[in-house]
């Protein structure tokens, strides 16, 4: 993306006035999207992006920079002005090495988007379109969107890192809007994954976006007869897949080690405590090839990791960036990602879930006397430092004597993380991960995967109106 | 570049257009500086310039138009070149749309606004870093209970646009703006809570580092033994900054994009009562005293005073020109965008019309209601279609006018229509708020507290 010698020239006057860290990230961005709103296709968009961020450490300070501007120098004047914020003292400088080439990762595409026509994008969208509508008078209004995103990064620094990452996203979602007697009712369904086109090839196991929005469909005219949710604490099974949020919000989050290590956590503290049922095994896995969260090299150069960090229950270690692992005397796990060049990099997760257990799903729900299933779960948030932590319903329905029964209306559940996790009573064998989800911390948004299988919280407070 | 080069920069490309073709140039320039202090030293300091461009193409075809899109984060002359060829092809690929266009200007002429502050661009780099080791200090010493800082932050950008298109349309501006924000931990062995402390301004000399860090403080130190409390139906009592943030999913309601779409459940409702005549509810862009004030909207229009709820009847929607073409009205000029986005539509200075009642007397009122100071999962439990709300909640109790014991991981639900008709006390004082909106404290009569 850059010559050697210019990304050599640029470390060695960032470093200039001392560093114990000099930093070059660069990064080209390319997107495509179409989307369909009422009947038509409204609006296509492409984007181009490409800059560079240039990071200055000394001791606790970070000086930060960056540009559109990629030209020898543009380059140099982002380099000073990175390291006069980081004020080093002058004179400090260093020779920086970098092997001669750097050293390339890439995510496999069998069909770059970049080749398939524009055509072919805008056809997915009216099939789309047509099969949430085609035999469901209920459906009034139908929104689809296509995307494709290809981020290529570069990353040098003054301790020889010098890599590169090539990856391409794709992604559909579908919202349906159904009207009733009652009002409107909603329904969504999305899928994306770190691959080419091939994502919608059904005969290669792809997608077919026409079942896509089907589904969607389904959802928004099943909520049309939907009652309010109830009331208060009640025992809560959460669906395989996206059910994922849940630990996304009640410990991912407190498990950061940024957040540890200001003591904004409940879990701060707690490596080699029970912290969770023995049901639960949670893993942080930027390795999983072709899911949302994935890469080859995080925003710092460091190669993706499969982390444990809840083991039969018991806490075993957090996520660190590069800055937080050496303050922890420790290794990196590959966890330092940023939403751009734009921005510093921080301890972010890549793709969470939790492992298989050993329940037939239909005995969670069967052994359920009164409850809620939740189907689908929209995003969260999470209290950190209290541990509290809510997660949207998009689809439940209610559990009466073991049986599913009526659909309710859309609500957040609140918890606590610590309890919620030690209180999961029940574990499925039916992983799966959920859609394509944006986590947004401190302003920025990166792209995360979520996974879980089927599960029993014996009591989350559910926020409905129903008494 | 000067502010006039913007302007000739975005002229020049409009002038691009093929016959035929209908081009609309929208270009943006800006530096910002942001601080972040720790534990009593800078923790990182960032400094930045960017660019901004975003091209629509409208070709003639088929009885309409149909319109592309491109962007990009530079000024680069062959970055410009492939931007424009990209809008191009897009336009081709969209469908013929007989509502779709640009704006054309409506003969208003923009109230000026002056919204740009020397002062902030000489402000110097140690006046910023101080700032922001100011207010991390004054939050972590302000309070025996405090056990953290987790971010203090000082930030600021000055910014320039410059719109100019094929119908005639050419408006530009420029702006400064400058923030503080701080989020501190409280507690005790057993507990941890969070508050959060905000203020923006259009210079450094408008922000109060005290008032931050009280407010950060405030909310986290009144929680310390919060509990959940049982399940209930209560009065609900907000201040000013969260009423704005509920008023806000209101007001998207209320935009020309959902309603045209039906995906509002007011689109049918204009001149009926839907509120309480208690609620009055203004989008005036033209009110200096919000930070969203503009002389232009986001297609180049003179931006205006547009009443959208007068004493509870629905009296208007807010549109861009697409939306307005399509509900057969004219453009509110309410279209919002970035260099990097279509014109959609919003608010900027949404706000509602200050009651007679104080805050204090407000609160006096109440028998039995909850003061909620923080809601989560706006984004997940609130569905702008159906109308339903439920989010998590934090705050205290309030018993017979006073304020109470402290409440934490509960939801509270409603309706969003229902919420609107049971509004039953509007406060006598607007504060305005970092997004541009202003709200007074606002009192609901009944919604469902969820907890234990």
């Amino acid at each position: 993306m850059l010559d050697p010698d210019l990304i050599r020239r640029t470390l060695e006057l960032a470093a200039a006035r001392g560093a114990d860290l000099a930093e070059l990230f660069v990064e080209d961005v390319r997107s495509s999207s179409a989307s369909l709103d009422d009947g038509r296709v409204e609006e296509l968009v492409s984007g181009r992006d490409r800059g560079a961020g240039i990071r200055v450490v000394v001791g606790e300070r970070t000086g930060f920079a960056h540009t559109a501007d990629l030209s020898a120098e543009g380059l140099a004047a982002t380099a000073r002005v990175a390291a006069a914020s980081a004020r080093g003292s002058a004179g400090g400088g260093r020779r920086v090495v970098l092997d001669g080439t750097a050293r390339a990762h890439a995510a496999p595409v069998r069909t770059d988007p970049g080749t398939v026509g524009k055509a072919d994008k805008v056809e997915l969208l009216r099939r789309a379109d047509e099969a949430a509508r085609t035999g469901r008078a209920e459906v009034s209004q139908v929104a689809a969107r296509y995307g494709d995103v290809r981020r290529r990064v570069l990353v040098a620094n003054t301790d020889g890192v010098f890599v590169t990452d090539d990856l391409t996203k794709t992604s559909f979602s579908v919202s349906v809007v159904a009207k009733g007697d009652a009002g409107l009712q909603t329904g969504r369904h999305s899928v994306g994954r770190v691959a080419g086109f091939e994502l919608f090839d059904v005969a290669a196991g792809g997608y077919d976006v026409e079942e896509l929005a089907r589904t969607a469909a389904a959802r928004a005219i099943r909520k049309l007869d939907a009652r309010p949710a109830p009331s208060g604490a009640l025992p809560v099974v959460i669906a395989g897949g996206s059910g994922g949020v849940l630990f996304h919000e009640a410990c991912g989050h407190g498990l950061e080690a940024d957040l540890v290590d200001k003591g904004a956590s409940v879990f701060a503290g707690r490596r080699g405590e029970q912290v969770a049922s023995p049901l639960v095994t949670l893993v942080d896995d930027g390795t999983l090839v072709g899911e949302w969260g994935c890469f080859g090299i995080d925003d710092e150069g460091n190669l993706a990791r499969r982390n444990v960090l809840i083991e039969r229950g018991v806490l075993t270690d957090y996520l660190y960036d590069s800055q937080q692992a050496r303050k922890a005397g420790r290794p990196g796990s590959g966890n330092g990602r940023r939403q751009s060049y734009r921005h510093l990099p921080m301890v972010r997760m890549t793709n969470t879930y939790i492992t298989g257990g050993e329940s037939d799903p239909a005995d969670i729900i069967a052994s359920t006397e009164f409850g809620v299933y939740v189907a689908q779960l929209g995003g969260g948030q999470v209290n950190t430092a209290s541990g509290d932590f809510v997660f949207g319903m998009t689809e439940a329905y209610l559990i009466e004597g073991g049986v599913i029964t009526e659909a309710l209306r859309d609500g957040n559940l609140i918890g606590n993380g610590p309890a919620a996790l030690a209180a999961i009573d029940a574990v499925g064998n039916d992983f799966s991960m959920g859609y394509p989800g944006t986590c947004g911390k401190d302003g920025q948004g990166v792209p995360v995967g979520m996974g879980t299988p089927t599960l029993r919280v014996p009591s989350l407070t559910v926020g409905g109106t129903a008494s | 570049m000067s502010g006039a080069d913007l302007d000739d920069l975005a002229a020049r490309l409009a002038e691009r257009a093929r016959p035929g073709e209908h081009l609309e140039v929208a270009v943006a320039r800006g530096v910002s500086t942001s601080v972040k202090a720790y534990d009593g030293e800078v923790e990182s300091f960032t400094s930045a310039e960017s660019f901004g461009v975003g091209i629509r193409v409208l070709i003639e075809r088929d009885g309409g138009l149909s319109q592309g899109f491109a962007h990009a984060g530079s000024f680069d002359p062959d970055v410009l070149e492939e931007t424009l060829q990209d809008a191009r092809d897009n336009a081709v690929f969209s469908e013929p749309d007989p509502f779709a266009g640009l704006a054309v200007p409506d003969g208003r002429i923009a109230v000026p606004q002056d919204l740009w502050r020397p002062e902030l661009l000489a402000t110097s780099t140690e006046a910023k870093i101080e700032l922001a080791l100011q207010l991390e200090r004054a939050t972590r010493s302000g309070h025996a209970a405090v056990k953290g800082v987790r971010s203090a932050s000082y930030g600021d950008a000055a910014s320039e646009v410059a719109l100019a298109s094929t119908a005639g349309v050419r408006a530009s501006g420029r702006s400064t703006s400058c923030w503080l924000s701080v989020s501190c931990m409280a507690g005790n062995e057993a507990e941890t809570h969070t508050g959060y402390g905000v203020a923006v301004g259009r210079e450094p000399g408008a922000l109060d580092v005290a008032e931050v860090a009280e407010e950060a403080i405030t909310q986290a130190v009144r929680l310390i033994g919060a509990r959940q409390v049982p399940s209930q139906r209560l009065a609900l009592v907000l201040e000013p900054k969260l009423a704005a943030t509920v008023l806000g999913i209101i007001g998207s309601m209320l935009c020309g994009d959902a309603v045209v779409k039906g995906r509002s459940p007011f689109a049918d409702r204009l001149g009926q009562a839907i509120a309480s005549p208690l609620l009055t509810l203004v989008d005036d862009p033209t009110d200096a005293r919000s930070l969203g004030a503009d002389a232009f909207d986001g297609e180049g229009l003179a931006c205006r005073r547009n009443v959208l709820i007068d004493e509870g009847t629905l009296s208007g929607f807010l549109h861009n020109s697409y939306t307005a073409r399509r509900a057969g009205t004219v453009s509110t000029a309410s279209a919002v965008r970035s260099s990097r986005s279509l014109p959609g539509v919003g608010p900027q200075a949404l706000a509602v019309a200050p009651g007679t009642t104080s805050y204090e007397q407000l609160l006096a009122g109440v028998d039995h209601g909850i003061l909620v100071q923080s809601m989560a999962g706006l984004h997940s439990g609130v569905n702008t279609t159906s109308g339903d709300f439920s989010v998590g909640a934090e705050g205290l109790m309030i018993r017979n006018g006073a304020l109470a014991e402290p409440v934490r991981e509960v939801t509270i639900a409603s309706t969003l229509p229902r919420l609107l008709l049971d509004l039953v006390g509007v406060g006598s004082e607007i504060s305005w708020l970092p997004g541009g909106s202003g709200s007074a404290a606002l009192v609901f009569g009944e919604v469902a507290l969820s907890g234990s």
